[in-house]
């Protein structure tokens, strides 16, 4: 099938955003598509706030069945989230189950204020009630496929299609 | 006995001995272990990974610091945690070990962490439990300590990034110490090119060099440009026969003082498992000194339970 640049979804997405945001909105991206569209986002709309990252693989519901992802990586909240405004980006929304594993472990740091959340893609097919506020684009992909953001050397962002046992 | 720790899969089923443990698998253990170290700085420091799931300390041998590590490991990581010393318990009435672990099992435990007096006990714990029961070792006499020679790796990795170029020293009674073989075999795994045993030869097992370690028994001979000492416990129990003259003696030939610690290299690391004897194996001010980083093992120690105990529950 063919997939949209996603490099115009970056834009539109930061398009949306930017009026969303305060200063001190802290920005908060799921590892790894996440956190690398996060990272952009942060230098697009040039926020105070440094940015954070999250590594779900310590809340996820399937870890029972799945184990331990390989590579785990620490989280990184660099800023206080009692209060705060935070917007959680992710690559692509699908079941919401990751969503939902990264909010648990934001609350872990505190009690935020209002968390929303931004994506490049939503494609449907929620598992739970979450909904994203700022989305890049809508797009319908079949079941038994991993949607996920790619980056390159130079850092530029594409979209991949693949088989997955098990997609989130 | 077949060691049942790698699972037809190549995962990790339990943790018995660092022997044989791939290099995969122990680099996995640490990137995991690195991955816990920020949980002390957040508000809840605990993660759900092991929600609902019940740990039983078994320990068959007094200990106070991996006992407490162990449940401080399991309940970060959300699990229900119920501690037995069981020398003072059933099996002072006459009760077996498997009949001891029979009994847990009917209460639901998913996991059994062992210190036990006897070599081989957690060996035969892990053979005879259900396949959705995991076993960690946490001392069987003096055949293994896998937890803490992961932490003492750990620790090591920490402070000096790269094995491929160190020479570590371990020095003292290698030859009733669990520590020092989890630790040796650990370092050769990871490609430690220099790797040494330090101690009398009445405290020191015939046939080490087979481990691939070089032996000194000058202890100044053996500190030259090293980068990490780590000094092991002189078990006071030791001294009563006739494998060493005094602690007296003994400080004299194998204590680490600064003078000794001078011979290593100028950034060594000093290690010590504990718990420690001030004047016996290493001199306070050596223990309190720049050098040393045996509380951070301790602080590190947690961190490395926690990722062996996420691991192996994952499987």
């Amino acid at each position: 099938m063919n997939l949209p640049d996603a490099e115009v979804l970056c834009q539109e997405l930061a398009r949306k955003l930017r009026s969303g945001v305060t200063p001190s909105t802290g920005l908060v991206g799921i590892r790894t598509g996440g956190a690398w569209l996060a990272e952009r986002l942060h230098r697009e709309l040039a926020l105070p706030t440094p940015m954070g990252a999250l590594d779900i693989s310590f809340y996820r519901d399937d870890f029972d069945t799945a184990g331990l992802h390989h590579q785990v990586r620490p989280s990184q909240i660099p800023f206080d989230v009692n209060g705060r405004h935070i917007v959680v980006v992710d690559d692509v929304l699908y079941t919401g189950r990751t969503v939902r594993a990264a909010m648990n472990e934001l609350f872990d740091y505190g009690r935020p204020g209002k968390i929303e959340l931004a994506v490049l893609v939503d494609r449907g097919e929620r598992q739970l009630p979450i909904a994203a506020q700022y989305v890049g684009a809508s797009l319908s992909v079949p079941a038994g496929q991993l949607l996920r953001l790619a980056r390159d050397e130079l850092g530029g962002f594409s979209l991949k299609l693949s088989d997955a046992k098990s997609a989130d | 006995m077949p060691n049942p720790q790698i699972n037809g899969e190549g995962k990790l089923q339990h943790l018995l001995t660092t022997e044989g443990l791939p290099r995969e698998i122990l680099t996995h253990i640490i990137d995991t272990a690195s991955s816990f170290i920020g949980l002390g700085d957040r508000e809840v420091k605990k993660v759900p990974l092991l929600r609902g799931k019940s740990v039983f300390n078994l320990f068959f041998e007094p200990s106070t610091r991996t006992r407490t590590t162990f449940e401080i490991a399991a309940k970060r990581l959300s699990a229900d945690v119920i501690n037995l010393n069981i020398a003072v318990s059933s099996s002072t009435k006459g009760e077996t070990l498997l009949d001891t672990v029979d009994n847990l099992s009917a209460m639901h435990a998913d996991m059994f962490v062992v210190r036990h007096s006897s070599s081989g006990a957690a060996h035969l714990i892990a053979n005879h439990v259900a396949s959705h029961v995991h076993v960690v070792n946490a001392g069987d006499g003096r055949h293994a300590h896998p937890t803490q020679g992961l932490l003492d790796i750990y620790t090591i990795r920490h402070y000096k990034k790269d094995f491929s170029n160190l020479s570590v020293a371990i020095v003292g009674d290698v030859l009733h110490s669990r520590v020092a073989r989890s630790l040796i075999h650990a370092l050769t795994t990871l490609g430690t090119p220099d790797v040494r045993v330090i101690g009398p030869r009445t405290l020191l097992p015939t046939g080490v060099e087979q481990l691939g370690v070089s032996v000194h028994h000058d202890m100044r001979e053996g500190l030259a440009g090293c980068d990490v000492v780590m000094m092991l416990r002189l078990q006071n129990e030791r001294m009563k026969g006739s494998l060493l003259p005094s602690a007296q003696e003994f400080f004299k030939s194998y204590g680490l003082t600064p003078a000794k610690l001078a011979l290593a290299k100028p950034d060594a690391i000093v290690m010590h498992p504990g718990p420690m004897n001030r004047g016996v194996e290493i001199d306070s001010s050596v223990a309190d000194g720049p050098h040393s980083v045996i509380l951070p093992q301790v602080t590190f120690g947690i961190a490395v339970r926690m990722a062996v105990m996420s691991i192996l529950a994952g499987h």
